[in-house]
């Protein structure tokens, strides 16, 4: 169980995998908000029946989930030879392979190529890795200004905010608090919006496509992330639903693409797989609008200087971790989140990082190690919910009890043990006789006063905020037996 | 055959009804029970709470006490998922081979009540009669762990003169998660609203489970509410004559 300690996990104070705040914490807050419980409720229940049918209509469906998982455990086993191939394979295509240990290496390296090229600004891909390690707080720093141009996003990036949901980061957010920000804040960021802009979708569309082609047309960078590279070829793919990612991965001279190192296919035979998993779990499209697929460098066409940033950040330490490691299959498609009950109603921000929901209660603490996420383990009831949705079968249920027992194990040393501790043991103590759990058992009895008056101690007054006690009986169960004779 | 009731601790200290429900239920199909009084707890709160050292005498107990019998029957979902899916694990975790054969062997024979009818005695029609208007939860781990599929449905639409009336979202969590209830106790009282809500639009006066831990998550949530429903235990209904 330890030989996992001493890889080097995702550092602490760089980029968006923890927000220090404990989960039920900030659960509390968004529970209060029924405008967001209203958004949320509303936005994934209509996801949550489009997707079951959309995965309905496939018959392989569970071949198909049986083959991207095989396919990612395979990538997985043999990652440090996939990786070489692909490095091989973009250079020989003209492109440039630079390896990041973690998001603080990542950004010194992005920076220092958009400085490089010049530019004083860069447009950017919806992009789940560039998120983790905050990389437009960086470049900003660097005097360097960073355009989302995924329609969500842009939202997200002049509303001041964060992302709340990994495929729809702006969930939480309705059209007319939307049509309010493109009002405010677009003067500022490049094109203003419209005089007279309403909240109806089409127009609010406009608007961004106005704000946006200003963006293209003039940016010299662009930064993408990328949902597949193909270790075969150096191939990498971005898949969208809306274009504006093609417009960055082709118009400007210079991509910059930052990738988790765990998003490789072997060939382009598994990219088959993937490319049917993907959008039916994550929008539940039959196929999605936008494939790009990039292959190095080719002169006239597209970006002539091509940079392919290879990132880390605690995912080798999840790779030796033999309970964790499957998590690292995810394939960002955001399923899990739509069926989740918890997520459902806390919507993102309450996880404290990029990846939030059941695959992000998971990833986040195996990204930065345990301790700087503790209370996301738990911030499950179990249901199974996401298990069954998954479109790569990661059993992220039994991988929440095994992140639970990281945490109560890191717990252990102290000198003093938590009162959950204490209570944990006295239970298992009087349970592991059953001599013990007889003499309990009929201390049961003396509990029917304490519900009648109501005087309880916690944790029964935390449960007994919201619900009644069940009476205790006069009789246990195996009394009445023994009285049956 | 040997048949051995788990009576599994929540029931035996707090709702020694279902218990007896189950019992009379099994000797009314003609079977002989047993009830080991070695037994004590699975484990399932220790092991989801990760503090699976503490658990491993619980499931070494378990073992020795379900050591001998054909089949071992509980009325809950939740603890035969435990003793299916994690006991073995942990078993074997501990590097005592012997435990872990008997594990083995001893976990594969647990059955949740609705699998032991239907599957097991080939049984769908109980001989049970209960006129009341019924609404079913379908408890998570019963649905996704263990799939029972429509099961205690199939046992209940044969009850004589049940009412069955469907749960509209019925597959979603009641909220209560073992100590989830507690350490997230407010999304859990979120998510038990909305349970309640759909079991009030139902206009049951009954909401059955095969768990008495969500039902006593239900039910206390629906007394608070003085709403009149009544939690009552899948065993329960199928015992009523």
């Amino acid at each position: 169980m330890t030989t996992f300690l001493g890889l080097p996990t995702a550092p602490a104070g760089v980029g968006h995998l923890s927000s220090g705040r404990p989960f039920p914490d900030a659960a509390r807050a968004a529970l209060t908000d029924s405008q967001l419980r209203g958004n949320l409720g509303h936005a994934t229940s209509t996801i949550r029946t489009k997707r079951a049918r959309a995965v309905a209509e496939v018959p392989d469906w569970a071949q198909l989930r049986a083959a991207g998982a095989a396919i990612k455990d395979d990538v997985l086993a043999n990652l440090d030879r996939y990786l070489l191939q692909l490095e091989e394979q973009v250079t020989a295509r003209g492109g440039t392979v630079h390896w990041a240990r973690d998001a603080g290496e990542a950004n010194a390296i992005v920076t220092r190529l958009v400085q490089a090229s010049g530019a004083r600004e860069v447009v950017k891909v919806k992009s789940m890795a560039t998120q983790e390690i905050g990389l437009n707080e960086a470049l900003e720093s660097a005097g360097i200004a960073a355009w989302e141009t995924d329609l969500a996003e842009l939202i997200v990036q002049l509303g001041k905010d964060a992302p709340s949901h990994i495929l729809v980061p702006a969930i939480h957010r309705n059209r007319t608090e939307i049509r309010d920000i493109f009002v405010r804040e677009m003067a500022a960021a490049g094109r203003p919006a419209p005089d007279g802009l309403t909240d109806d979708p089409a127009a609010l569309a406009e608007a961004a496509r106005l704000h946006l082609r200003e963006k293209f047309l003039s940016a010299r960078v662009a930064i993408s992330g990328a949902n597949f590279a193909v270790a075969e070829t150096g191939t990498l793919a971005v898949v969208e639903s809306e274009g504006n990612g093609r417009m960055c991965l082709t118009l400007p001279r210079t991509l910059i693409t930052v990738m988790g190192i765990e998003k490789l296919v072997p060939t382009w035979r598994d990219l088959e797989v993937f490319l049917q998993l993907l959008p039916r779990s994550s929008t539940a499209e039959r196929m999605n609008p936008y494939t790009s697929m990039w292959t190095g460098v080719t002169p006239g066409d597209g970006p002539s200087d091509f940079h392919l940033v290879l990132l880390d950040n605690g995912r080798t330490a999840t790779l030796a971790d033999p309970d964790g490691r499957s998590a690292l299959r995810c394939i960002r498609c955001s399923a899990c989140l739509n069926v989740c009950p918890v997520y459902e109603r806390t919507g993102g921000h309450a996880y404290g990082s990029v990846y939030p929901g059941p695959i992000g209660a998971v990833l986040s603490p195996q990204l930065t190690g345990v301790a700087a996420n503790k209370s996301l383990p738990y911030a499950s009831s179990l249901c199974g919910a996401c298990y069954d949705v998954c479109p790569v079968a990661i059993d992220i249920p039994t991988m929440l009890v095994h992140l639970r027992e990281r945490v109560v194990d890191a717990g252990r040393p102290r000198a003093l043990p938590s009162p959950e501790r204490i209570a944990m043991a006295a239970a298992a103590w009087t349970m592991a006789k059953p001599s013990r759990w007889r003499r309990v058992l009929r201390l049961g009895r003396w509990g029917r006063p304490v519900v009648r008056r109501r005087i309880l101690p916690p944790p029964v007054s935390t449960w007994a905020a919201a619900r009644d006690l069940p009476m205790p009986p006069k009789q246990t169960f195996r009394d009445w037996w023994k009285d049956r004779g | 055959m040997k048949i051995a009731l788990f009576i599994t601790c929540l029931v035996d200290g707090l709702f020694p009804d279902v218990g007896k429900a189950t019992v009379r239920l099994l000797e009314r199909l003609g079977h002989q029970v047993d009830v080991p009084l070695d037994q004590t707890c699975c484990g399932q709160m220790h092991l989801n709470t990760g503090y699976s050292r503490e658990a491993r005498p619980m499931v070494r107990n378990f073992a020795e006490a379900f050591a001998g019998y054909d089949a071992i029957v509980a009325p809950s979902g939740s603890c035969v998922g435990s003793v299916r899916h994690q006991h073995p694990a942990v078993a074997h975790r501990m590097g005592d081979e012997a435990l872990a054969a008997r594990v083995d062997d001893v976990s594969r024979r647990v059955y949740e009540l609705s699998e032991f009818l239907v599957d097991v005695l080939g049984v769908e029609d109980v001989g049970a009669r209960f006129p009341h208007r019924v609404t079913y939860h379908p408890t998570c781990h019963s649905l996704r762990l263990l799939r029972v599929e429509d099961k205690p449905l199939r046992l209940l639409r044969a009850v004589r003169g049940l009412d069955l009336v469907e749960l509209p979202d019925a597959d979603q969590c009641c909220g209560f998660g073992g100590t989830f209830a507690l350490k997230n106790a407010d999304v859990s009282t979120a998510m038990l609203a909305d349970k309640m809500t759909n079991i009030l639009a139902t206009d049951a006066e009954v909401i059955t489970a095969g768990d008495s831990s969500c039902l006593m998550h239900i039910g206390g949530g629906l007394s608070r509410l003085r709403s009149g429903v009544r939690p009552v235990h899948l065993a329960e209904i199928l015992a009523a004559t």
